[in-house]
């Protein structure tokens, strides 16, 4: 059986996730595409490089644009998300991963994506073909533009995300997570609740609808743990939560835990860390 | 994760449920000493995801029902007293005329229990103070300046932590019953998801689980749990400069069912105009399952339609704004009952289970405080005792019947509710054994402990010729409703000839054993060790020394005495008795055994003779006395008392042979002019015109028996229940005195005749209120017509320098005020001082 | 301008998943409906386009009988009119997009092409990720997806792709097929006169016979929990130390 894995690009993570699942299947041949993206054109691509085989790609936007596309082309039937492939039957994931679904495919080949962190990242390297767009239908990138941060970190590279719900209260409750954010060089993110009540822009939401991160640390302060939010924030290496409540969701998912009231333990937390950084 | 502490092996007291119920319970408890409480929530803290947690929290401080307005008033002085109180005023709109009377009703209630800053309002003013209302949709208004808003979850969290501070309290969140455990009929212990505890008392404070909850002891709580609509919109221009959480005072839309009131920058609309949408306690979502939470349910639009509209037409300054969004909406889960009243007091089933359950935020901290000091001393500073759960019979308490009563009550949330008003679902449940006569006779029935007794009979209609004009007429509607002027009749008869009476509706419970004695003379104020075939009317009083109710007791042997008491109490009366039953002694619930039949008239001897061999003479069957005797074939427990002020019995069968004894009755009476009468005479007019007090109405916790002018020349040298506080009153000068007033002119302004139902204040003639030196204010106890003397009758509390005979005061009614005259300020009566009729 | 938004009802769901007894679907006894926050801010926007420029607002899903109200709830935000497929059956993605071009085409013969054609990116609950791009396919239309900025100007659309590190543009011409995503607009709630101008609005429903699924659902099932054991660093602002520790441990301090 032969495979056929779109990378997006040698090294991230979840073209890495991608390759593993792929290897899984069968002989694995990867490709990655240059040039200004046109999803139509990339896809095309794939297409032709595939021949009969399966394809296979990151549960990533633009894996996830370039394989509809590709299935789009084909008239064949696309499984995005999947997290565990045996035969013709698999199992992708619904709801940003809080529920599974399991489905047959009824066709020749397979054309999935991987789930992001449901596979472990491949060890050892891959050959890699290059290849090149097809003329597409016109539709491809012209310009790029980088939002204003201000110099600060993005939420989505950041290494530390310092997170607030619901339990922060309002807009300038919002103050003290800053702060803290501040000295770690971090980013702050939130919940849907807080984009949806209009206390931060929705450029910092974590969560399902929002930006998906993968920071070493992610400090969830006053957030339930929804399963919308967990979905955008699984990904952190390690999860701190800080909540009043006991047996909030978020906890289940949580590698740390600090019980209380979120307005005295985080300043609490950036006093400490003043003291120790000796600033 | 686990947990920091872990639930104690034992507890004074486990309080179910951290609502404004449970946590107002937990800090009364521990102010009045009580150590080792245990509270826990199945949610967590500070809201657990009940009722609380998403209430309106507004309080509107006049209520119809004098028990609900003092607790509503202890609970204001609480949250104020912490700080969570903040006022606003609010306004009761009428967009109707009929409604501009139900709001001088309001401020009739108000009047009579002391709420100030209480005033009808016209369209303009009301303008004035809202002025985002539509005016031209209204008539008037009812403002009380007292109407506030609350937190109440900082309320709950300020009561935990004070019982905590004392050491008092130790509280779990995220623990949920799984089981009580009873045995011999007493609470041993309660299982939770982090352990058992071993206790002897349970408090259901859990609102819409409290059946659920109850039924894992065996007991019931009988509530449901019903949706009521609310959307919050904004953001409001109006509100764009508010400071805090409410600056206009807020509009309750009676006619429409709905309120509108001011949330920071947002509007909140409430409705309960909707279907009744009922949910059962097993399905209830968990906090986790919930988007929101467990009593914040999917919010049904179809069922929100009208009431937009109305909402749009009152307010459509505010609404028609295409900027304000309709940003927030649910269907919020509620508790409701079958008569509208909560749920207090330790259940009937099971001991050591208590119930405090059904309670809105406006009564919550008064609901914790009384049942803290019922479950201290036996009784609460506010009378509870119309929420006692005890109160509900066995098929009441059935789900089909808690679900339709509550379906019909939800609807009349802001209802005009006429006093007399009866129940539309589910009658006709316990049908006495002359229902097929009565039928016949074209009984109108009501409806008293699901029982269906005849107010009045139809064919006695006949009776309004042969008595004319001494018929008194009732012109206007409101006080016509639920009423005919045959009821007059039917007493003029009775006075005159003799008249039967259906009293299957008593509830009569046997005291048997070795303990009978100790049980009825420790429960009952009255000397009960008398000799057999004595039967005796007795107050039951409190450990206060008021009343906890009055009833009569035949003693029918060495060890055994029948209670018989009022339908209406009667369970809770049983249980009472019950409570204070040594071992070994029985109180068994007869009330389904036995139907009674009332006989009571000038004629009433020569009837019962024509029936009988026996002497039943005056001084055969000497009065206070009961024996059984045979009438015709049947053997009947006569009983010679009599609450309508005549010579006469209470003849009591077994229920099958309820049907013959009628029969027979009947056909001996016809020849002396019988006639059938109903509970319009028994309740009303028979017992006021002899100045017969009744419980619940001029008898109830509130006052004592010297102030209710039933002091007996001696008192037992047996204790009982309330005898120190008795004795010590017996030795004081009462704060109130008992009196009966006729009404001098019923004249209207417009020059109809009105005439007074019950609970209006009663005033001085310069139109300021009485209090007495407890603040209490008079009102009118009891009224209705006194058909023998010609005069409507009113019963009040005066202050003592009021009660004299003669003093002159004024009735307030429907806006009005009217003269009126104490005729007595003791127990004697307007009609027969002398009680030569009863004696006969 | 004339807009088409396709929008799809799904449950809002709590903190857990809850199956019927047959695992075919979530239990929702208890839980209300929406639409997904992507399309959500798909509608927001097609009725903010049109408010400034003028044309028509069609609001189209494929869904049971109940899914009426979604279509007045966009209605109820600016919508003129709507198009329910009526099926109470799962569709997948495929047969959804085929359905969905071919009530665009007849549409469109009726009442003239659409000039824009928006989708979510993503539903919330299946999570596809294709029927916009299928659709478009069918229509031969371009189609640009994850849009977080969109201009319309002399028949070109502006399109800005959220991707990481800031936004590709891409510039297409009309009609197109967008797909958008929740971060686009905030969405405005809807007034009490719109809600009841809501109701009189043309709806058009018709039903609709599944064809075979290609991506079958067999069931669904709750994930395990993570399992995790989360370590109690303290309570209250006592706990800052050990978590300054944690952090310093973790190399992020």
């Amino acid at each position: 059986m032969s495979v056929l894995v779109f990378l997006e690009s040698a090294d991230d993570e979840l073209s890495s996730q991608a390759l593993t699942l792929a290897r899984s299947l069968g002989d694995v041949r990867a490709v990655t595409v240059e040039g200004p993206y046109a999803p139509a054109g990339w896809a095309a691509a794939i297409v032709e490089a595939a021949g009969g085989d399966d394809i296979v790609g990151p549960g990533s936007d633009r894996g996830n644009e370039v394989l509809a596309h590709v299935a789009a082309q084909l008239d064949l039937p696309f499984a995005a998300n999947v997290s565990e492939v045996r035969g013709d039957e698999l199992t992708r994931i619904r709801w940003g991963g809080t529920l599974l679904e399991e489905a047959k495919l009824h066709s020749d080949r397979r054309l999935v994506t991987a789930a992001p962190f449901a596979f472990a990242p491949a060890s050892g390297g891959e050959e890699v073909t290059v290849l090149s767009p097809f003329p597409g239908n016109g539709v491809e990138v012209v310009d790029h533009v980088a939002p204003d941060t201000g110099g600060k970190v993005s939420l989505a590279d950041a290494k530390v995300v310092v997170s607030g719900g619901r339990g922060v209260g309002s807009a300038e409750g919002f103050a003290i997570l800053e702060e803290l954010a501040a000295l770690l060089d971090a980013a702050v993110g939130c919940s849907r609740v807080v984009t949806s009540a209009g206390w931060r822009p929705h450029s910092d939401q974590v969560g399902q609808t929002g930006t998906k991160v993968s920071p070493d640390l992610y400090i969830a302060c006053g957030i339930s743990g929804a399963t919308q939010h967990i979905a955008g924030c699984k990904g952190a290496k390690a999860l701190l939560a800080i909540n009043a409540d006991r047996e909030a969701t978020i906890f289940a998912h949580a590698d740390y835990a600090v019980i209380g009231d979120l307005h005295e333990i985080v300043p609490a937390i950036t006093a400490e860390l003043r003291k120790v950084k000796g600033s | 994760m686990t947990d920091s502490s872990s639930l104690p092996a034992s507890a004074r007291a486990v309080v179910v449920g951290a609502g404004i119920v449970g946590n107002s319970l937990a800090y009364h408890l521990a102010r009045l000493g009580w150590r080792d409480l245990v509270l826990i929530d199945k949610g967590p803290l500070p809201n657990p995801g009940g009722s609380t947690g998403h209430a309106s929290n507004f309080i509107f401080p006049v209520d119809h029902s004098k028990e609900m307005t003092q607790l509503t008033a202890d609970s204001v002085r609480q949250y104020k007293e912490w700080g969570v109180f903040t006022e606003s005023g609010g306004i009761e709109v009428a967009r109707t005329e009929e409604r501009m009377q139900e709001l001088q009703r309001r401020m009739s209630s108000a009047k009579a229990w002391g709420i100030e800053g209480c005033e009808i309002i016209t369209p303009a003013r009301v303008k004035e103070l809202v002025p985002y209302i539509e005016e031209s949709v209204i008539v008037g208004g009812f403002y009380t300046q007292g109407v506030g808003i609350v937190d109440s979850l900082r309320f709950g969290t300020i009561a935990r932590e004070k019982a905590q501070e004392l050491g008092a309290l130790q509280v779990f969140a995220n623990t949920e019953v799984l089981g009580i455990d009873v045995a011999g009929g007493r609470v041993t212990g309660i299982r939770t998801t982090k352990g058992d505890v071993a206790t002897d008392t349970i408090v259901v404070c859990c609102g819409v689980w409290a059946p659920k909850v109850a039924r894992m002891a065996g007991a019931s709580i009988p509530l449901t749990p019903a949706v009521h609509q609310m959307i919050d919109v904004g953001p409001v221009p109006h509100f764009k400069d508010t400071k805090g959480v409410i600056e206009f005072p807020i509009v309750r839309d009676m006619d429409t069912n709905m309120y509108e009131r001011q949330d920071g920058s947002g509007l909140e609309v409430g409705s309960y105009a909707h279907r009744a949408i009922l949910h059962d306690p097993e399905d209830i979502p968990s906090n986790e399952e919930a988007a929101l939470s467990p009593t914040e349910l999917p919010f049904t639009q179809e069922d929100f339609e009208k009431q937009m509209e109305d909402a749009l037409e009152l307010i459509p300054e505010v609404l028609n704004d295409e900027s304000v969004g309709i940003k927030y909406a649910i269907n919020g889960l509620l508790s409701l009952t079958p008569d509208g009243l909560p749920l207090l007091g330790e259940t009937p089933e099971v001991k050591g289970l208590w119930s405090a359950a059904a309670v809105w935020v406006k009564e919550g901290p008064g609901v914790g405080k009384a049942m803290a000091e019922w479950m201290t001393h036996g009784e609460s500073e506010i009378d509870l005792q119309s929420s006692d759960v005890a109160r509900f019979y066995e098929c009441q308490k059935s789900r089909a019947n808690i679900r339709a009563r509550a379906a019909e009550g939800f609807n009349k949330t802001y209802g005009i509710v006429h006093p007399t008003e009866q129940w539309e679902s589910n009658r006709g449940v316990r049908l006495s054994p002359y229902y097929e006569r009565e039928k016949a006779l074209g009984a109108v029935f009501y409806e008293a402990a699901a029982w269906e007794r005849p107010h009045w009979y139809a064919s006695n209609e006949k009776l309004l010729e042969e008595f004319g004009d001494r018929i008194n007429r009732r012109e206007a509607e409101w006080e016509s409703r639920w009423w005919s002027p045959i009821i007059n009749a039917e007493h003029l008869a009775m006075r005159e000839r003799a008249a039967m009476f259906d009293l299957t509706a008593f509830c009569i419970f046997d005291v048997i054993g070795p303990g009978a004695l100790e049980c009825v003379q420790t429960v009952s104020m009255r000397q009960m060790d008398v000799g057999h075939g004595k039967v005796v009317y007795t107050p039951v009083l409190s450990p206060s020394g008021t009343f906890k109710s009055d009833l009569t007791v035949m003693r029918l042997s060495d060890e055994h005495f029948r209670v018989v008491t009022g339908g209406a109490h009667g369970m809770a009366d049983l249980k009472w008795y019950a409570d204070h039953a040594p071992e070994g002694t029985t109180v068994i619930d007869l009330t389904s055994g036995w139907t009674t039949l009332g006989l009571w008239g000038p004629r009433s001897r020569d009837i019962l003779a024509s029936l009988t061999r026996e002497d039943v003479s005056h001084a055969g069957f000497p009065f206070g006395t009961c024996r059984t005797i045979e009438l015709d074939s049947l053997s009947v427990l006569a009983s010679r008392i009599s609450y309508v002020g005549e010579l006469g019995w209470e003849l009591y069968v077994p229920m099958e042979q309820g049907a013959k004894l009628w029969d027979m009755v009947w056909e001996a009476g016809q020849p002396h002019g019988i006639a059938p009468a109903g509970i319009g005479v028994y309740g009303t007019t028979g017992r006021l015109e002899k100045c017969y007090r009744a419980f619940g109405f001029e008898l109830d916790a509130d006052f004592t028996v010297v102030e209710a002018g039933m002091t007996p020349p001696k008192v037992k040298g047996a204790d009982f229940i309330g005898k120190e506080a008795h004795l010590k009153h017996r030795d004081s000068d009462p704060v109130a005195i008992l009196c009966t007033l006729t009404v001098d002119d019923h004249t209207s302004k417009s020059g109809q005749k009105r005439y007074m139902l019950g609970r209006e204040p009663i005033l001085a003639r310069d139109g300021s209120r009485l209090v007495d030196s407890h603040g209490r204010g008079s009102y009118v106890t009891s009224a209705g017509a006194g058909p023998s003397i010609g005069k409507h009758i009113l019963m009040a509390y005066l202050p003592p320098e009021n009660a004299s005979v003669g003093e002159e005061l004024l009735v307030e009614y429907l806006g009005e005020q009217y003269p009126v005259t104490v005729q007595t300020n003791d127990a004697t009566g307007v009609f027969d001082p002398e009680n030569t009729r009863v004696r006969a | 301008m004339r807009i088409l938004c396709c929008v799809k009802r799904v449950p809002i769901t709590g903190g857990r998943m809850v199956l019927t007894a047959d695992a075919q679907a979530i239990e929702t006894k208890h839980l209300g409906f929406t639409i997904s926050p992507h399309e959500e801010c798909g509608v927001e926007e097609a009725v903010r386009i049109v408010e400034a420029s003028g044309g028509e607002v069609v609001v189209l899903t494929l869904g049971p009988d109940e899914a009426a109200e979604q279509i007045r709830d966009c209605m109820a935000i600016g919508a003129d009119r709507g198009i329910h497929l009526v099926s109470s059956e799962e569709w997948d993605a495929q047969a959804t997009a085929g359905a969905i071009a071919d009530a665009i085409r007849a549409d469109s013969e009726n009442t003239g092409p659409f000039d824009l054609i928006v989708f979510g990116n993503e539903s919330a609950d299946a999570g596809g990720y294709q029927v916009g791009i299928r659709v478009a396919y069918a229509l031969g239309l371009p189609v640009v997806t994850g849009l977080k900025g969109l201009t319309i100007d002399g028949g070109r659309a502006r399109c800005e792709q959220e991707v990481p590190g800031g936004r590709d543009v891409y510039d297409v011409p009309l009609p197109a097929v967008v797909t958008v995503k929740e971060g686009l607009n905030l969405p405005r709630y809807p007034s009490v006169p719109a809600k009841l101008r809501a109701k009189s609005k043309p709806l058009d429903a018709r039903p609709l016979e599944r064809p075979a699924s290609r991506l079958e659902k067999l069931r669904l099932v709750v994930p395990e929990g993570s399992r995790k054991q989360a370590e109690i660093l303290g309570e209250g602002p006592g706990a800052a130390q050990r978590v300054v520790e944690v952090m310093q441990q973790l190399g992020v301090a």
